[in-house]
């Protein structure tokens, strides 16, 4: 059983964690409008948060935002690296996630299939 | 949707977008003879205009995105289900809403997972002050944002991965407990 307790041990951990982390500006952004909502984004998020924990990938962000207008696309995930166009992922299902992470956010390689959307830097 | 909870996660969001420091959600799943959901908020609130006309879905402002489909899905699915949707505004006061579902009525959505949708909320919005509270006929349980930051003080980031993962199993396990499932 989880407790409040274990915030304690918790704590410690992660201030060691903050000491650790560079900033490197990588950032993940899920829409959580109501179509993203409907769509599934709450167990798309809660993919690429258990997905960042498992790898320890603590300098990535994650954030959320509100519907951008491609309703019928959701979930949309957006993987931000510093310096590289933004990409938009669409029609995202958590089982899509692990990939996202491991070839996009951590080795820079775009998952081609899935992207509906690119803004250059 | 499919779960109360993704409604109740709808819902927030709507606060969170109002620019709320504060949220409040209390879920109970037998009110006198109701089950009721209440989201209440310190954020920026509707005027008297807006609030009657936040029902409708072809009235709403796309450009605050203060609401969407949502509202207008929550009502009839309310109506749908021997009960009613209760919303109280004003600007600068901050929204109120409160959902009523005949507790006994078969078409009620499920609740659904509640402790993902407050765990992915927070995630998404880890500057919000929450209160939490789920009251079932096996007791209550409530949860505020405030004792996790007393603990981990200026290390307390809600979208950090394992900050996540500790509040999805805290709560799952909480909620389960009370519902008897554990």
């Amino acid at each position: 059983m989880k407790s409040l307790a274990d915030l304690h041990a918790l704590r410690d951990k992660l201030k060691a964690d903050i000491k650790l982390r560079k900033e490197t500006g990588t950032k993940i952004i899920v829409g959580m409008g109501t179509c993203g909502i409907a769509a599934g984004a709450r167990e798309v998020m809660k993919a690429i948060l258990d997905e960042l924990n498992k790898r320890r990938l603590l300098e990535v962000q994650v954030q959320q935002t509100g519907c951008i207008g491609m309703c019928e696309k959701e979930v949309l995930v957006d993987v931000v690296r510093p310096g590289e166009a933004r990409i938009t992922y669409g029609k995202v299902k958590p089982e899509d996630v692990p990939k996202i992470i491991a070839e996009h956010v951590v080795n820079g390689r775009i998952v081609e299939e899935l992207v509906v959307g690119k803004i250059d830097e | 949707m499919r779960e109360l909870s993704l409604h109740i996660l709808d819902i927030a969001q709507n606060s969170v977008a109002a620019g709320a420091k504060h949220i409040a959600i209390e879920v109970n799943e037998n009110e006198a003879g109701f089950f009721v959901f209440r989201v209440s908020d310190d954020g920026c609130g509707m005027d008297a205009q807006m609030l009657r006309q936040v029902r409708d879905p072809f009235v709403t402002s796309r450009k605050t995105r203060k609401v969407g489909l949502g509202i207008p899905f929550m009502d009839m699915v309310t109506q749908q289900c021997g009960g009613r949707l209760d919303i109280a505004s004003a600007p600068g006061k901050g929204t109120e809403l409160a959902a009523y579902f005949a507790a006994d009525n078969i078409d009620r959505p499920p609740l659904g997972d509640l402790a993902d949708s407050i765990a992915v909320l927070l995630a998404g919005a880890p500057q919000i002050e929450l209160y939490f509270k789920y009251s079932c006929a096996g007791g209550s349980f409530i949860f505020t944002t405030q004792e996790v930051r007393d603990i981990l003080g200026d290390a307390c980031d809600f979208a950090n991965s394992e900050i996540y993962a500790w509040l999805s199993q805290y709560l799952g396990q909480q909620l389960a407990k009370l519902q008897g499932r554990l």
